[in-house]
């Protein structure tokens, strides 16, 4: 719960980013959703990322910052088994979720993404109805009475603040809205199937700062119905809003001449973005590097 | 020039470029009007003499028999149209399930395994078998066992559109954004629901255009008819029994024949398939549009 006043640390440099100062004791306490210990990501024989061990706490906002290519988003992809539509990828080491191993054998990864949902870089509506769209997941999920899909349509926009602007055109095409509308829409359409967690991938990378404002709001008021991480390039706004920010890396084999992604310091937001333990995390965020 | 752009700066430099450019641009419009003068020409001459027998005494062409003797002129294509529906129906009932089916099942699920591989090698070669080949397969397997009916020719026409038909849906199935996929299974829609709701929905337009082109292809068919059906002149509805008919076998017929009276009522079939044709593409697209996903 934060409840105090959002105010700003006195910046240390000049190109420091600013951070809102949150209640650094309830992030400890929060129960653990994620347990990931030394997870890597391979597509055919490219190991994309390697080593990673780090815990995702419940109805917090967990960034993942650093440069292109250093495999946050593959790391992303991994928390709800996207990577298993790809052929060749594939995914080692421990990933816990509530304790469950999400790849043992008898798990079903169409379980595993009605509780751990995805929204994607680019708003990516279907081409149906905008009722159709956020009724998609709950029919998926057996819902059937119009009555009821009715209530969670209403209630999924109104969740991802979208009612008032497209109440009265549901039945209209999802195309037909704006990019930032699109977003939210696939925001509330990610929702609407009541998820545990919600995966979100550069959601603002294609939207203006007015757009993204709105959605940055968004992500603050339903980080208290779910447990969110988000993958930005954007270090703003992983200050803005995340309360973990983990900085990833990329690093050169020499041997074979690629780069695999690495974790290099993962902490409350605060303390990254003020007092980073790590060199090359202090570079990137005062953009000496990336 | 204190900066200012000099006088002619925007205007356009005559050069060899543009007269490239209006060479082909030239070039292009000769190609259209090439490709369009026998389309124009092949419509004009049918509706100029085939519409004017096909509605002499309005609907007794539709609706007649066949004359038994074809030297005697009037009306009659009636059995032909009842033939060609059942047949190039049937047809489309073989043909069109089973290639969607197969190349969802090609695309979506047999990616790179070398029978999916082997499959699609060998509907690419079956597109290239030609039609009276095929009409001789179905004569061997069908016809020479159970007699002529309906039924044979929609399996010999369904052979000629299974390939087109597997062919023109996995090409749209390809083209289906896989951002759309991505985002049905973050749902948790399982693969076939994904395949069901959104992949073929997003494809419908481009596999119905496929399917109307392979039905269009096979109601003009003669070759293989001539082997399967037969050739009535009375009306028979049945697609498992006894001879039937077909306007394009009748346009053959009646087209070689040394009798004026015939030779109209080709032309008057030749309408009528014609027509026949573009009413149930027109029907399709209606559908279509009812079903397809929101641009």
């Amino acid at each position: 719960m934060i409840t105090a006043q959002p105010k700003l640390l006195e910046p240390r440099s000049n190109n420091r980013i600013a951070v809102e100062r949150r209640s650094a004791p309830a992030i400890d306490n929060s129960p653990v959703v994620f347990d990931l210990e030394d997870v890597e990501v391979f597509y055919g024989a490219f190991r994309a990322v390697r080593g990673v061990s780090m815990k995702v706490h419940e109805k917090q906002i967990t960034a993942f910052i650093g440069p292109s290519g250093c495999g946050k988003t593959t790391l992303l992809r991994a928390f709800n088994r996207m990577h298993d539509v790809i052929p060749g990828a594939r995914v080692a080491g421990k990933l816990q979720y509530h304790g469950i191993d999400l790849y043992g054998d008898d798990v079903s990864a169409t379980e595993v993404r009605r509780r751990i949902g995805m929204v994607f870089q680019k708003p990516n509506p279907f081409p149906k109805s905008i009722y159709d769209n956020i009724a998609f997941g709950p029919r998926v999920n057996g819902v059937k009475g119009k009555a009821e899909l009715d209530v969670i349509v209403e209630k999924s926009l109104r969740a991802g603040a979208l009612w008032d602007e497209v109440k009265d055109r549901l039945k209209a095409s999802a195309l037909g809205l704006s990019g930032g509308q699109q977003q939210r829409l696939c925001i509330a359409r990610t929702i609407a199937v009541e998820p545990d967690v919600v995966l979100m991938d550069e959601p603002c990378s294609a939207l203006d700062p007015i757009a993204t404002a709105r959605i940055e709001e968004l992500m603050r008021e339903l980080k208290n119905r779910f447990t969110i991480v988000i993958v930005t390039h954007n270090m703003q706004q992983a200050a803005r809003v995340s309360d973990r920010t983990a900085f990833f890396t990329a690093e050169l084999d020499s041997k074979n001449d690629q780069r695999t992604g690495i974790l290099v310091e993962y902490d409350a937001t605060a303390k990254i973005f003020s007092n980073p333990t790590d060199e090359r995390t202090e570079n990137y965020i005062t953009g000496r590097f990336g | 020039m204190n900066g200012r752009l000099a006088h002619d700066a925007l205007r356009a430099k005559h050069s060899w470029r543009s007269t490239k450019s209006v060479l082909m641009s030239g070039l292009m419009l000769l190609a259209v009007v090439a490709v369009a003068i026998p389309l124009v020409a092949i419509l004009w001459s049918v509706i100029e003499r085939g519409a004017g027998i096909a509605f002499e005494d309005f609907p007794a062409f539709f609706t007649n028999e066949i004359p038994l003797v074809s030297r005697r002129s009037g009306p009659g294509m009636g059995p032909a149209i009842v033939g060609t529906l059942l047949v190039t129906g049937g047809a489309t009932l073989l043909a069109v399930p089973l290639g969607i089916l197969g190349a969802v099942y090609l695309h979506e699920y047999g990616a790179g395994n070398k029978f999916a591989k082997s499959v699609r090698f060998m509907a690419t070669v079956m597109t290239g078998v030609p039609s009276i080949v095929m009409g001789l397969f179905v004569y061997i397997l069908w016809t020479m066992r159970f007699g002529y009916s309906a039924f044979g020719g929609s399996l010999a026409l369904a052979c000629l559109m299974l390939p087109v038909v597997i062919g023109s849906t996995e090409q749209m199935l390809r083209l289906v954004p896989s951002h759309l996929r991505e985002a049905a299974y973050a749902l948790g829609a399982s693969k076939s629901r994904t395949i069901v709701t959104i992949v073929l929905p997003a494809a419908l337009p481009g596999i119905v255009s496929g399917c109307l082109l392979a039905i269009a292809r096979a109601a003009g068919e003669t070759a293989p008819l001539l082997f399967a059906v037969g050739a009535a002149s009375a009306f028979n509805t049945s697609l498992f029994d006894e001879a039937n008919t077909a306007l394009s076998v009748q346009i053959f017929g009646n087209a070689t024949s040394s009798f004026v009276a015939a030779q109209d009522r080709a032309w008057g079939a030749a309408f009528t398939l014609v027509t026949l044709t573009f009413l149930v593409t027109l029907v399709a697209r209606i559908i279509t549009a009812r079903f397809a996903l929101k641009r």
